[in-house]
């Protein structure tokens, strides 16, 4: 099993993608009326966080691919898929404080329901690195680690709904998901920035999963060909590997 | 079911003799309250913020609870005899899931009324009736995540603080909830049924986590 295929195509897009998102909001998107330049994060922002929820539900799926099926290389793509996402969101997260502070004036912002509920998944998602260190037996280590990832998954829309009814006045919602009132250049843009992160986690996500391949490639083949004894054992580690 | 009765006898009988759990739970959320009103400098609250006092002192007191939960059955071998039972492994879910809520009920029946007399300012008898069907739904979450948690929990090595740092993020929505429908009952005007729309996020909670932990709790203790 190989990962490095289409590894370069994919890079380029990536680069070209990204490349085209930042040339549109810098040249093209108009500047917002009320907030001004400091809205461009928007353009990072808020794909960065969408990408990074996704992945969390990716991880998820990955992870029921591996209890149905026992193959511990599902385990290792929703470990890459949550240790990416979990990269993505801390990223979402200080831009979001970034935003927040230029335009409400302060760092964190209760009364903004998405921004809660990321922080609760997020707090949650930090937890599966330290439950996998914590378990020492490998293939325990795998299977602990995918109910937790099913478990979690699970919870990310339901705490999205649940913190969304705890506002009880949610000031009015320019930026929607999806970007469903945006005008024209700017849905553009929030669109095209959006596939350039989605392709950047892709790539990031695939780009391990081929170091981690050919490392354990590796290691079997110095197995074959110099004994079980030279190989040094594993190190406790919270990455499958 | 018959297996699910005789592993909650067991559980109830262990609590009985050895007085562990509950007792330390009950202990544990009266001192909380006593923190709480030091903390606040308020004699009484009322309100939503008695309603975030008297929630969050109940998940923390769940959360002694939550971690004790199978730590028998790691160290006397429970597990491994369970296993070696040909017995429906969801079993050990529903009748662990059972016991918890027991000893959840057992510490309301105590700390509610110990909070309606040590820091709540109005009367607790109006709107009582609300408030217990709020707690069990709330009871009922804490027992399935809990559950869950723990079973996860148990085998790790630092297991003690691996089951609260997975089971408080798991909980904020149940928290939200029941602090929200609890809140309009202990603000003293009157409210005595809880908000329809939180009893229905609660009990929605409570089903999805429920199945969840249905389908995935097999995996837990394959070995």
């Amino acid at each position: 099993m190989t990962y490095g295929r289409g590894l370069r195509g994919l890079s380029l897009a990536t680069v070209a993608t990204i490349s085209l998102a930042f040339a549109l909001v810098f040249f093209y998107a108009p500047l917002d009326a009320d907030q001004g330049f400091i809205q461009k994060i928007f353009y990072v922002h808020v794909p960065l966080a969408i990408v990074s929820l996704c992945g969390f539900i990716f991880g998820g799926v990955l992870a029921i691919a591996h209890l149905r099926t026992g193959d511990r290389r599902w385990d290792i793509r929703s470990y890459v898929a949550i240790h990416m996402s979990l990269i993505f969101g801390i990223a979402g997260l200080i831009t979001g404080s970034i935003w927040a502070k230029a335009s409400w004036g302060h760092w964190w912002e209760w009364s903004e329901p998405t921004l809660v509920s990321f922080l609760i998944v997020l707090l949650l998602f930090a937890t599966y690195q330290p439950l996998r260190f914590a378990i020492e037996d490998p293939e325990r280590q795998a299977r602990y680690a995918s109910v937790f990832a099913i478990t979690a998954a699970a919870f990310v829309p339901l705490n999205f709904i649940a913190v969304r009814l705890a506002q009880q006045y949610v000031h009015p919602r320019v930026l929607t998901l999806g970007g469903g009132n945006l005008p024209g250049p700017m849905r553009l843009t929030f669109l095209i920035s959006l596939a350039g992160i989605a392709l950047l986690y892709v790539t990031l996500w695939k780009y391990e999963m081929t170091a981690k391949n050919a490392r354990m490639q590796l290691r079997a083949a110095r197995r074959a060909l110099s004994g079980e004894d030279t190989i040094a054992p594993l190190r406790r580690s919270a990455a499958p590997s | 079911m018959r297996t699910v009765v005789t592993v909650l006898r067991k559980d109830l009988l262990l609590e009985l003799r050895t007085l562990e759990t509950v007792p330390a739970m009950i202990l544990f959320s009266l001192v909380t309250f006593v923190i709480f009103h030091f903390g606040l400098n308020r004699a009484t609250i009322a309100g939503q913020l008695a309603a975030g006092v008297l929630t969050a002192t109940l998940l923390f007191a769940a959360m002694l609870g939550i971690n004790r939960l199978f730590v028998a059955e790691r160290e006397q071998g429970g597990f491994d005899a369970f296993l070696l039972a040909p017995v429906d492994r969801t079993a050990l879910l529903i009748a662990k899931a059972a016991a918890l809520f027991t000893f959840l009920a057992v510490l309301e029946v105590i700390s509610v009324p110990a909070f309606g007399l040590l820091l709540l300012g109005p009367s607790l008898g109006p709107p009582l009736p609300g408030l217990i069907a709020v707690l069990a739904l709330a009871d009922v979450g804490l027992a399935v995540i809990g559950t869950l948690v723990s079973a996860i929990a148990v085998h790790t090595r630092a297991r003690d603080l691996i089951g609260p740092v997975i089971g408080l993020p798991l909980l904020v929505p149940a928290l939200i909830a029941t602090a929200r429908a609890t809140g309009p009952l202990l603000a003293g005007q009157g409210h005595t049924s809880p908000p329809g729309k939180w009893i229905a996020i609660l009990a929605l909670y409570d089903l999805v986590f429920a199945l969840l932990a249905y389908a995935v709790f097999d995996f837990l203790l394959e070995d």
